[in-house]
């Protein structure tokens, strides 16, 4: 049984060098599946999915979840959008949080065997990580993210830069999250993806939050002028 | 030229009659390079790691001491070490002035700041890419420490070997803390440049070919044993 992690923003800045790269933002998320942040380049979606993540220092304001920080971290996983590989195998790269955690070893074992098979790395289970193509490390890093049932995943652009059967076989694998009660939050520049995956949108534009709606109103009938010139592929400045 | 080849001839012969001076010079040598590398490494692999994660206030000024410290003259260091165990010094006591534990703290001194500061180089860079990665997995300052040395043991190698050579290449401050005694405290190094001073060039030849030697060995099993080469850069 997962637990319900909602996650609520009060006037959240993030400040870089003296200037504003996000807020002041107040937000709630529910925990429901799929949340797409989007938004142009720039608009701030990594720093706020940083933020809900609890690894971007904040200016001010405050960042409450549902559950004890402690509790909420422990319950996450993050993946990078280029994706980070430890220089080692990919039985170790599965396994390591596995072993922060303390499982024993034949459930890492049972996990670790498991994942890779449904990645398609079985045959490649004592190759070095980083010797990987980009999609199988992609696939990897995700893997190892979804391997010890977070509650809460946090993508940032996790197909960028990938083929198309790739995106398939990612997007699959965070559907079957999902459906095992993941709540997945997530940045992307593909619009395509969005209105796949999308239950709930945030529309993000410098660093403000200008639209935050489920996703079929979001993608019907947008309501901020930003976000209908984002969708008409406009420059939105 | 002929003094090459008749120290090649000579170092052959020493290494053929496994002549008693030279074995017990060259395990003195191994033994006082080797227990000083690791005694350095114990202390420097970990301070150059936490020097690369670790922010504090002054942590740009230590890593110029430390780099600087690399090039801490020999002669100086063994004229410190001698004057703090010589009879009237603060160590004076211990009697350890003019043995091989007064040239493994010596040999100690110099090479500590160069494996700590190329092991701080390798574990930089190393964590510039595991910074994310390893906060993102709530680990501890200690797991970060443990998967930034496990994962980076093969450059971290290198830099206890570079030690090594420092150590078992040194003789400045071995001469003047150890005395170059014949049986006591004479290393190759040491044993080489007595040799030179008496004008016998063959056998100081002969002994440099057998360092040169020992130390190529002392690597090439050291990068065998950990499969450095075979498993390439991950």
């Amino acid at each position: 049984m997962r637990q319900d992690m909602s996650v609520s923003l009060q006037d959240v800045v993030v400040k870089r060098r003296g200037k504003t790269v996000l807020g002041p933002t107040t937000m709630e998320l529910s925990n429901e599946g799929f949340t797409m942040v989007i938004g142009p380049n720039g608009a701030g979606k990594t720093t706020l999915l940083k933020v809900l993540h609890g690894v971007e220092r904040i200016s001010s304001g405050s960042v409450s979840w549902s559950v004890p920080s402690q509790t909420a971290r422990e319950g996450q996983a993050y993946v990078f959008q280029s994706p980070i590989m430890l220089r080692r195998s990919v039985r170790a790269n599965l396994a390591y949080p596995l072993q922060l955690l303390g499982f024993d070893k034949a459930d890492i074992s049972v996990r670790v065997t498991k994942w890779a098979a449904r990645i398609g790395l079985s045959a490649a289970l004592h190759h070095p990580a980083p010797r990987l193509s980009g999609g199988e490390q992609q696939k990897l890093a995700l893997a190892r993210a979804l391997i010890r049932r977070p509650n809460t995943l946090f993508l940032d652009e996790p197909c960028a830069n990938l083929d198309g059967s790739s995106i398939r076989e990612i997007e699959e694998i965070l559907r079957e999250a999902v459906q095992a009660g993941a709540q997945i939050i997530m940045t992307t520049h593909d619009l395509g993806q969005a209105r796949r995956l999308a239950d709930h949108v945030v529309f993000l534009n410098n660093g403000q939050i200008e639209e935050q709606a489920s996703a079929a109103s979001f993608f019907d009938a947008p309501s901020s002028v930003g976000a209908s010139a984002f969708l008409n592929g406009d420059i939105v400045e | 030229m002929s003094e090459i080849w008749a120290g090649i001839a000579e170092a052959l012969r020493l290494i053929w009659s496994l002549d008693e001076n030279l074995i017990d010079i060259t395990v003195r040598s191994l033994k006082v390079s080797l227990t000083a590398l690791a005694i350095a490494s114990t202390l420097a692999l970990p301070f150059g790691t936490w020097l690369a994660i670790r922010r504090f206030r002054y942590r740009r000024f230590a890593i110029s001491v430390l780099n600087a410290l690399m090039g801490l003259p020999p002669v100086v260091v063994g004229l410190i070490v001698y004057l703090l165990l010589s009879r009237s010094g603060p160590f004076g006591v211990m009697g350890l002035l003019f043995t091989p534990t007064a040239m493994i703290i010596a040999q100690v001194i110099i090479i500590s700041p160069l494996i700590a500061s190329i092991a701080h180089q390798a574990m930089r860079e190393l964590w510039s890419e595991y910074h994310d990665l390893l906060i993102s997995l709530n680990t501890s300052k200690w797991q970060r420490v443990g998967a930034l040395i496990w994962d980076g043991r093969r450059t971290l190698l290198t830099a206890a070997l570079a030690g090594f050579g420092r150590a078992i290449g040194e003789v400045g401050a071995i001469m003047i803390v150890g005395g170059n005694i014949d049986q006591v405290t004479r290393v190759l190094t040491t044993a080489i440049a007595l040799e030179t001073g008496k004008g016998d060039f063959a056998l100081a030849l002969g002994l440099g070919f057998i360092l040169i030697t020992l130390s190529l060995f002392v690597n090439l099993t050291i990068h065998a044993l950990s499969r450095t080469e075979s498993e390439g850069r991950w």
